[in-house]
């Protein structure tokens, strides 16, 4: 029995990992994973997986059987399915409150703070409020309805925060931003749940657990379950 | 099956043309780790590999309820998740580097190389580290580049100083490096002048201490008597299927330690000034993050100093789990396993005198 690949399974694993790519690519699934400003390279990549699956087929039935059999690859190659299940069976989910709760705040001092209108209700990302909030004091989030939409995480004693992930490049260096809350949060809180929330600025602050790192608060007077946004992470922020 | 027979165009066993020095030889001699045991070319095969892979596809699908389940704890989903990002990740610049050394390969005369290249190593080495500026990709691409240069005749302490550089001195790199870090100018430089200076040093460590032996150049099976596209293809179908199979062990290690290693931690390493530079250059080879994405992650490590975080952009370039794991996949595991270690002591040895001259 051989457990080495030939050139037609080859063919066949080279096949399926590029179409699952191209599938990853043409639908949200790839936003799970990666910054959306990868979709360009998964597509072509999947392309040429696909082109290299068929030029194997096609150059293996052109070419006399050779008998030295140069087409049979080291096992490893099997490993390739591995990636392929993980999408096609499971696609597991983007990263969630676990990672949250057992990684730092990752909030920065960004360059500088653009002017916001004046006055009125205004939406802000989670990590936009939180760097406006901690090093700007606040100063155009005072006396104003506030929406900030992430997911739910609680940390270790039951706090509940609103956590927005945010990538630079894959899921392996997401990190999170997380804003505590505090005023009407709604009594059963699930972690992982989408919430709108709406409410006001306040100056209070801690410290994340986990790296010491600045989180603000949030008053909330309103919260309501939305469903997941097609891209979970906040590309706002780090670049 | 094959309907018209095409006439034997390349059957050629004992091969005319004399191959360049330094390039192809078929199936190696010296037996790989994963050598065939017993599969003589007469070898009857009741269980051929399309059939098992078939086989296996199948029985996934049918447990696929079972196995969702079993993956449903949160561990498990947040390392899945990391898994495929990092192949996915990852996926896009294998196969551009992929292309590319399979371009180098077959289209690119090695004379090329003999005249781009100055003549002496010892020379050639630092003109290879420098011209790793123009590949803009991470370590995935800079493998099989590097693995076809040396097949192409390019002397292995150049190849290997290119290997290194490519990386992390690239445009792309830096400008991340330099949005990363938007305090503190010094660090593009630090990590420019580190990353390549351990390149060089590492060139010039294996001209004088390398031995042949210890690099086996990647198998290939025979190119003569075949048309170039069929050689291109197959380069790209032998480097992606092997390379990728590589690529998953190293996503699998980046993976489990990011699901496992405690951030309390490093909060605890951090005070101390020597041990904050080993911690980082331990994670950065544990982590096995992009190079294009690394100068975020290290940003973000604010409870280190910045010599500590130099320490991790030296380091995770040129040595990582994945980056490992490609090397033994295309240099042998004899290389990698002498490679790896003196790379990582050179660069943080490098990145901690930078780092206390420049930052």
């Amino acid at each position: 029995m051989s457990t080495r690949l030939n050139g037609q399974a080859q063919a066949a694993l080279l096949f399926l990992l590029g179409a699952t790519v191209l599938h990853a690519g043409l639908t949200d699934l790839h936003l799970r994973y990666v910054k959306a400003g990868l979709r360009p390279l998964l597509l072509l990549s999947g392309a040429v997986l696909i082109a290299t699956a068929a030029a194997t087929v096609w150059h293996e039935r052109r070419r006399p059987p050779h008998p030295g059999e140069p087409h049979r690859e080291p096992r490893v190659s099997w490993l390739l399915a591995l990636p392929l299940f993980a999408l096609i069976l499971v696609a597991p989910p983007a990263l969630g409150s676990y990672s949250a709760t057992h990684t730092g705040t990752a909030l920065q001092k960004p360059l500088g703070f653009p002017d916001l209108p004046a006055r009125g209700p205004l939406r802000l990302g989670v990590g936009e409020y939180a760097a406006r909030a901690v090093y700007d004091d606040g100063r155009h989030l005072r006396d104003r309805p506030l929406t900030l939409t992430g997911f739910v995480a609680m940390n270790g004693t039951g706090a509940p925060y609103l956590v927005r992930m945010g990538l630079n490049c894959c899921a392996a260096d997401a990190q999170p931003v997380k804003v505590a809350l505090t005023g009407a949060i709604p009594p059963v809180l699930r972690p992982d749940t989408w919430l709108e929330v709406t409410g006001t600025y306040t100056p209070r602050r801690t410290k994340d657990p986990v790296n010491d790192g600045p989180v603000p608060y949030f008053e909330v007077t309103r919260a309501a379950p939305v469903p997941a946004p097609s891209d979970p992470y906040d590309g706002a922020w780090g670049g | 099956m094959a309907l018209t027979p095409p006439p034997p165009r390349g059957t050629s066993r004992p091969r005319p043309g004399p191959p360049p020095a330094g390039t192809d030889r078929g199936t190696p001699p010296d037996a790989t780790p994963d050598a065939h045991p017993g599969a003589s070319p007469g070898e009857p095969r009741h269980l051929t590999s399309p059939l098992l892979l078939t086989l296996v596809l199948l029985t996934a699908v049918m447990f696929q309820g079972p196995v969702r389940g079993a993956l449903a704890a949160p561990v498990m989903q947040s390392w899945m998740t990391v898994f495929v990002a990092v192949v996915l990740q990852a996926l896009p610049f294998l196969v551009l580097g992929v292309l590319l050394s399979a371009a180098i390969a077959v289209f690119v005369p090695p004379s090329f190389f003999a005249r781009a290249l100055p003549g002496r190593p010892a020379l050639a080495v630092p003109v290879a580290g420098a011209a790793g500026a123009v590949l803009p990709g991470c370590e995935c691409a800079s493998v099989p580049v590097a693995g076809a240069l040396v097949r192409r005749g390019v002397a292995p302490a150049a190849a290997l100083a290119f290997l290194l550089s490519a990386p992390a001195i690239n445009p792309v790199v830096l400008t991340a490096t330099a949005v990363a870090f938007p305090g503190h100018p010094g660090m593009v430089l630090a990590r420019f002048v580190a990353s390549l200076l351990v390149a060089c040093l590492m060139g010039w460590l294996w001209q004088r201490l390398g031995r042949t032996d210890w690099l086996r150049p990647p198998a290939r099976s025979s190119q003569e008597g075949r048309s170039r596209g069929a050689a291109f293809w197959d380069s790209v179908r032998h480097d992606v299927t092997h390379a990728g199979g590589y690529l998953v062990v190293g996503a699998m290690a980046a993976a489990t330690l990011k699901a496992v290693v405690p951030a309390e931690w490093l909060r605890a390493a951090a005070g101390h000034p020597v041990l904050s530079v080993l911690v980082l250059a331990v994670l950065a080879v544990l982590l096995s993050i992009c190079s294009e994405a690394d100068a975020f992650v290290a940003a973000s490590l604010t409870q280190f100093s910045l010599t500590a975080r130099l320490t991790f952009l030296v380091v995770g370039p040129v040595i990582d789990l994945k980056l490992f794991a490609l090397q033994a996949g295309t240099f042998g595991r004899a290389f990698a396993l002498r490679f790896a270690p003196a790379t990582f002591a050179l660069a943080v040895a490098v990145s901690a005198l930078t780092g206390a001259v420049l930052l």
